[in-house]
């Protein structure tokens, strides 16, 4: 990318360009965190007093079990949402094809990321549901023993990630899929004089063009393992007895919902989920800023 | 191409193509197909246990009509309609002139600002939700379609002006420096020059922002408690607690959350997926 010599720039223009979108993120998303930081060293109940408690919030956490259900859970969707990459490359790759009807083909297998995490939600519901739902009486006809996913504490939270999978798949796809459009053809024809076929093809001389892909993938898959909260509270409200938690949700229950009131509580969580998601930013905006400075 | 193009395969291996195609789509959509047959089913057939089999008589419409009739799904719709496209239209006035600002001019603290918008786009929710929430109770805005729209906007404002700024900055730089030269006010240049040309962006960004919030759930739930305020999302995971057995109309209503965004997809798709993909070419 060119940058040509800018003008030195008169200086208060590019402020004012600036000033509305400073305004606006400055007090609805950079101050609202720090805000939650010091909630978090708080007794608060959301209305009364405000009591300073130090670490106090933090201490409680390690000796919550529900705190360390959620981050295990939290753990098992980063591990498995990741499956999303290789599948959404391996739906790409089977659907990068030109034969007729392609281009509709490839919009409705994409067709699960626009629509919304409830309705997901609400449609793997069903799919999981006792007695009506699909996947029980697939189960049952295969195997004679119907099992309902969401009402089991050992599966509940593999049956949510599935469910997440879904729209997560797809985008991957879409990804890939654009990649794997602007693939440089002559690497894959002297790839083909080489003799490379098939799999070598495929690790030696098409992933590595598909790195950008590759990156975004991960990057979106990873904050949105960790963002995950909408189908929790869709399809269990994080139980049975709050096996299917995360710590989003905790958080929720704890400071948002009906009866949630322990403000202090629920930012500490909030934290901690920060604090987690903040290393992969990291990671993210380092890199981008190396391609900055190549650029 | 990769994978190589079927067309030179066997034709034995393009036959075999054509035939699974339809049934890996037919599988990868069966839970929605699922739940678009159980809309259009009797209440009856689920009672009697026709779960899967043939429905004994088209009820699609009656299902949809008592949606309407039993719930207030009408107003919820409406609701997300004067959420999304107040916070559409906000979103990409602000991450335009960022984008602009972040891309033509070269000031000290240019990348910081950038990153900080990038970075402040990942954060989870629920370290935004309490002060948030609490803001917006301050300021009377609780409850309110313009307390959601204000968040959104500063919210998705981060991504956009990430899109903005990269795709301004690919602009052929020739066509600004030469307004530039001929002494063209900053102001004129952004809005003859820059602006006809982010078209692209803009469609491409209207789109997504439009689907990211219409099928938002978490703010609309804790910001949001009356009928006439709550967006669709909030609306139904209400009626999934009212209508607990009644498949039919929690299906029906699922179908009629989707539909918005599905038809904005399938009119603009072209945008929509430059807009999601962004970055996935370039290295």
């Amino acid at each position: 990318m060119s940058t040509p010599n800018r003008r030195p720039p008169p200086s208060l223009t590019p402020w004012l360009f600036l000033a509305p979108a400073i305004l606006f993120f400055s007090v609805y998303v950079i101050y609202p965190v720090i805000q939650s930081v010091m909630i978090s060293f708080l007794d608060w109940d959301g209305l009364g007093e405000k009591t300073w408690v130090g670490f106090e919030n933090y201490r409680d956490l390690l000796d919550d079990p529900s705190f360390y259900t959620s981050l295990k859970n939290n753990v098992i969707w980063l591990l498995l949402y990741l499956a999303a990459v290789p599948a959404g490359l391996a739906v790409a790759l089977f659907l990068n094809q030109s034969v007729f009807g392609i281009r509709l083909y490839k919009s409705l297998f994409f067709f699960p990321f626009v629509i919304s995490n409830v309705v997901v939600g609400l449609i793997f519901s069903w799919f999981y549901a006792p007695n009506l739902g699909l996947l029980p009486n697939i189960l049952d006809w295969l195997f004679g023993t119907p099992i309902a996913v969401l009402a089991e504490e050992d599966l509940v939270t593999y049956g949510i990630i599935a469910a997440g999978l879904w729209p997560q798949i797809a985008y991957c796809m879409i990804l890939y899929l654009t990649g794997l459009n602007s693939i440089n053809s002559e690497l894959i024809e002297a790839g083909r004089l080489d003799n490379a076929k098939g799999f070598s093809m495929l690790w030696y001389v098409v992933l590595p063009q598909l790195r950008p892909a590759t990156f975004i993938a991960v990057v979106v898959t990873v904050i949105g393992a960790l963002r995950s909260f909408d189908l929790i509270a869709i399809m269990t409200s994080g139980g049975p007895y709050g096996s299917s938690r995360v710590l989003s949700y905790f958080m929720f229950e704890q400071s948002l919902s009906e009866y949630g009131t322990a403000m202090g509580y629920g930012a500490a969580i909030a934290v901690v989920l920060f604090a987690i998601m903040l290393v992969f930013i990291s990671l993210f905006i380092v890199r981008m800023l190396a391609q900055e400075r190549n650029a | 191409m990769f994978p190589t193009p079927i067309e030179n395969s066997s034709s034995l291996i393009r036959i075999g193509y054509k035939v699974i195609l339809p049934i890996a789509l037919f599988l990868w959509l069966l839970p929605l197909l699922g739940i678009a047959f159980t809309s259009i089913r009797p209440a009856a057939d689920l009672d009697a246990g026709n779960y899967f089999g043939w429905p004994s008589n088209f009820a699609g419409v009656e299902n949809y009509t008592s949606v309407f009739t039993r719930s207030n799904i009408g107003y919820y719709i409406l609701n997300s309609f004067k959420v999304t496209i107040p916070t559409v239209i906000g979103t990409l006035i602000l991450s335009t002139l960022a984008g602009y600002a972040l891309a033509i001019y070269n000031f000290r603290s240019n990348l910081i600002i950038f990153f900080l918008f990038v970075a402040g786009n990942f954060v989870p929710f629920q370290i935004l939700a309490i002060p948030v929430r609490d803001l917006s109770i301050d300021m009377g805005l609780y409850d309110t379609s313009i307390g959601l729209i204000m968040f959104h906007i500063a919210f998705q404002t981060g991504f956009c002006t990430l899109f903005m700024r990269n795709f301004i900055k690919a602009l052929p730089v020739v066509l600004i420096e030469s307004a530039r030269v001929e002494g063209v006010n900053d102001w004129k240049i952004f809005y003859y020059i820059v602006l006809p040309l982010v078209r692209p962006a803009i469609a491409a960004l209207a789109v997504l922002v439009f689907t990211f919030i219409w099928n938002d759930f978490f703010w609309a739930t804790i910001m949001s408690q009356s009928v006439s305020v709550r967006p669709i999302t909030a609306g139904i995971s209400e009626l999934k607690g009212q209508w607990k057995a009644a498949w039919e109309l929690i299906a029906a209503a699922s179908i009629i959350a989707a539909l918005p965004p599905v038809a904005m997809f399938f009119m603009m798709q072209k945008h929509f997926i430059a807009g999601l993909t962004l970055g996935a070419t370039k290295g």
